[in-house]
């Protein structure tokens, strides 16, 4: 099956998943009103008890601090959908409806976790733009803010991966649900998302420090122009270098689980 | 004439050889004709539907649908084939129009046939007024017309219906016959799996019995009737608590052993001789004061069939 028949399928799949954003309301609060709940929350709850850096803003400079890790875990988050997604299509039998169609075996994959781009890109937009609403800005230029949403996206794009092997080995999306709160938690907040790693304890700190939910938090900090004045420079090679460092993680990710999530759906449906 | 599904000495094993799903299963199903797989639940009829369908890899044994080989080109038999499945695989967050518009998609039909099959099939099986609302709304006998719709998009020559009718209520099923029915009529070639025999008596031209992955009976609906042999007596006793009389009555006028559904109070037994046998149970059961609410004397169904088969009552087993 060529390349192009996978990518002509995978459209035909993802246009079917992102007709169910619109349908579904589990789905529709979570790619429209979390996100807007994350960022207020955050910013108003935490914001008006910190001060970064010795800065007495009134919490102003954690705000733009905090908004680039919220992107971070929101979309991190949101390949909870790709696998949840996946899980449930295995229960209800249209994993096998699928399978019995002359279409590319890739297709249902690869237009799944295409599909949960698009809806990680509206929630990016609905984020940013309750991100502006609290204060938040924009202090490089803009395509240095879109290589930053970029690179958010596309670091989530290859978690997404991990999501539907997880997906497809699940017994049901509440497993999912639950497996992925316990994996997607801890990794996001023992990271740079919320606090400078500088605060955390020792072992948790080397972890963050090495953490890509950091590195891709610090590299869109610093491509949305969101470092605060008087910041020392991080510690290691990873947080120095965070976009590459980002995109490798994302490329070993993809490198690993693609296969292994493609073996899966040929397994797991043919149980 | 030809078979539409050859299935030659197929065994699959789950849990690394432990659990025989099937056990060297062979059947032909000749084209324009049904072919009813029966068999207690965990028998295997779902194992051979998946393997023939493309969506299992048997370990051993070769299969052909509209005489493509299924291992050697399953895309090939996905063309040429229908599946429908034992729960409808339908999305209940799309419309039924959307739903079978993306399996034409998927069946590279192209955007506007795809549209278009999917209206003519919408109109074929009654769903043209609820063709534009989500599936969630639907009825269980609309999601089951819509997933056999599902199955007829490319409009295939074979078509695997594995329990096409569990859990629909009586009208919608005889619906679903009528429908199957026409399919065949239309030189279709079906491979129907059920637990309701009555379905099997409606609808197939042949039967294959399985049981623990092995065929245990075939032919067609009558010569395992005939198989059975004798009549049965079967009548309903008035008063449950003297069901144990009227099963040793009756066990000393039939020809076997009675079956006792407590619950309906209703007892069958395999009688020869025919009325003189109806007589002399009614006259032994009037002799001992038990009333008999119903009583009739039948040719063997093909739960009798079944029963003597594997020991056990279909949907009991169920």
């Amino acid at each position: 099956m060529s390349v192009l028949a996978t990518l002509g399928d995978g459209a035909v799949v993802a246009k079917r998943n992102l007709i169910k954003i619109k349908r579904v309301p589990d789905l529709l609060v979570f790619t429209t009103l979390q996100p807007i709940m994350f960022v207020v929350l955050f910013a108003y709850v935490f914001g008006g008890a910190i001060n970064l850096a010795g800065s007495d803003d009134g919490g102003q400079a954690y705000r733009e601090f905090l908004i680039a890790g919220i992107f971070a875990q929101t979309v991190i988050f949101g390949a909870t959908i790709t696998g949840a997604g996946l899980a449930d299509d295995m229960q209800k039998g249209i994993i096998d409806r699928f399978r019995s169609l002359p279409m590319a075996q890739g297709a249902v994959l690869l237009g799944r976790t295409m599909s949960d781009v698009a809806n990680n890109l509206i929630v990016v937009i609905v984020m940013s733009l309750t991100g502006l609403a609290v204060g938040w800005r924009i202090r490089s230029s803009i395509p240095e803010a879109l290589a930053g949403f970029l690179l958010l996206l596309t670091f989530a794009y290859a978690f997404s991966w991990v999501m539907a092997f997880v997906g497809l080995l699940a017994p049901s999306p509440e497993v999912v649900n639950n497996a992925s709160f316990i994996v997607i938690f801890p990794l996001t907040f023992i990271a740079n998302t919320f606090v400078p790693v500088e605060t955390l304890p020792g072992p948790l700190r080397s972890f963050a420090e090495w953490n890509p939910v950091s590195t891709v938090t610090q590299a869109a900090r610093e491509l949305f122009g969101n470092i605060p004045p008087g910041t020392v420079e991080p510690h290691g090679w990873a947080l120095q270098h965070p976009a590459g460092y980002t995109l490798i993680w994302a490329a070993i990710i993809l490198a690993i689980f693609v296969p292994l999530a493609n073996r899966q759906y040929k397994r797991a449906a043919s149980r | 004439m030809t078979a539409a599904i050859v299935a030659e000495a197929l065994v699959k094993t789950y849990d690394s050889g432990k659990v025989k799903a099937l056990d060297g299963v062979d059947f032909q199903v000749e084209e324009g004709t049904v072919l009813g797989l029966l068999g207690p639940n965990g028998a295997g009829k779902t194992t051979a539907v998946r393997i023939l369908a493309t969506l299992l890899k048997p370990d051993s044994g070769r299969a052909f649908v509209a005489g493509i080989d299924v291992i050697a080109r399953p895309d090939d038999v996905r063309r040429a084939m229908g599946l429908s499945g034992q729960y409808a695989a339908v999305d209940e967050y799309l419309t039924g129009f959307e739903n079978l518009d993306m399996v034409g998609r998927l069946y590279h039909l192209g955007r506007r046939r795809s549209a278009e099959r999917a209206r003519e099939l919408l109109a074929r099986f009654d769903l043209v007024d609820a063709g534009d609302r989500p599936v969630k709304t639907y009825s269980g006998g609309m999601r089951r017309r819509l997933d056999l719709a599902g199955a007829l998009v490319a409009d295939p020559k074979v078509l695997f219906l594995d329990e096409p009718t569990t859990g629909l209520d009586p009208r919608s099923r005889t619906g679903m016959w009528d429908v199957i029915t026409e399919l065949v009529a239309g030189g279709t070639s079906v491979l129907l799996t059920t637990q309701y025999l009555e379905e099997a008596d409606r609808l197939a031209d042949s039967i294959l019995v399985i049981d623990h992955g092995q065929v245990i009976a075939r032919g067609t609906v009558d010569e395992l009737k005939d198989e059975v042999g004798g009549e049965r007596l079967e009548l309903v006793a008035a008063d449950a608590a003297r069901l144990d009389e009227v099963r040793s009555i009756l066990g000393a006028v039939g020809s076997g052993e009675p079956g006792i559904d407590a619950q309906t109070r209703r007892i069958t037994v395999p009688v020869t001789g025919g009325s003189a046998a109806l007589v002399e149970a009614l006259r032994q059961l009037d002799a001992a004061g038990i009333e008999v609410r119903d009583v009739s004397l039948r040719r063997p169904t093909l739960d009798d069939v079944f029963l003597s088969l594997t020991g056990h009552e279909a949907e009991a087993s169920a």
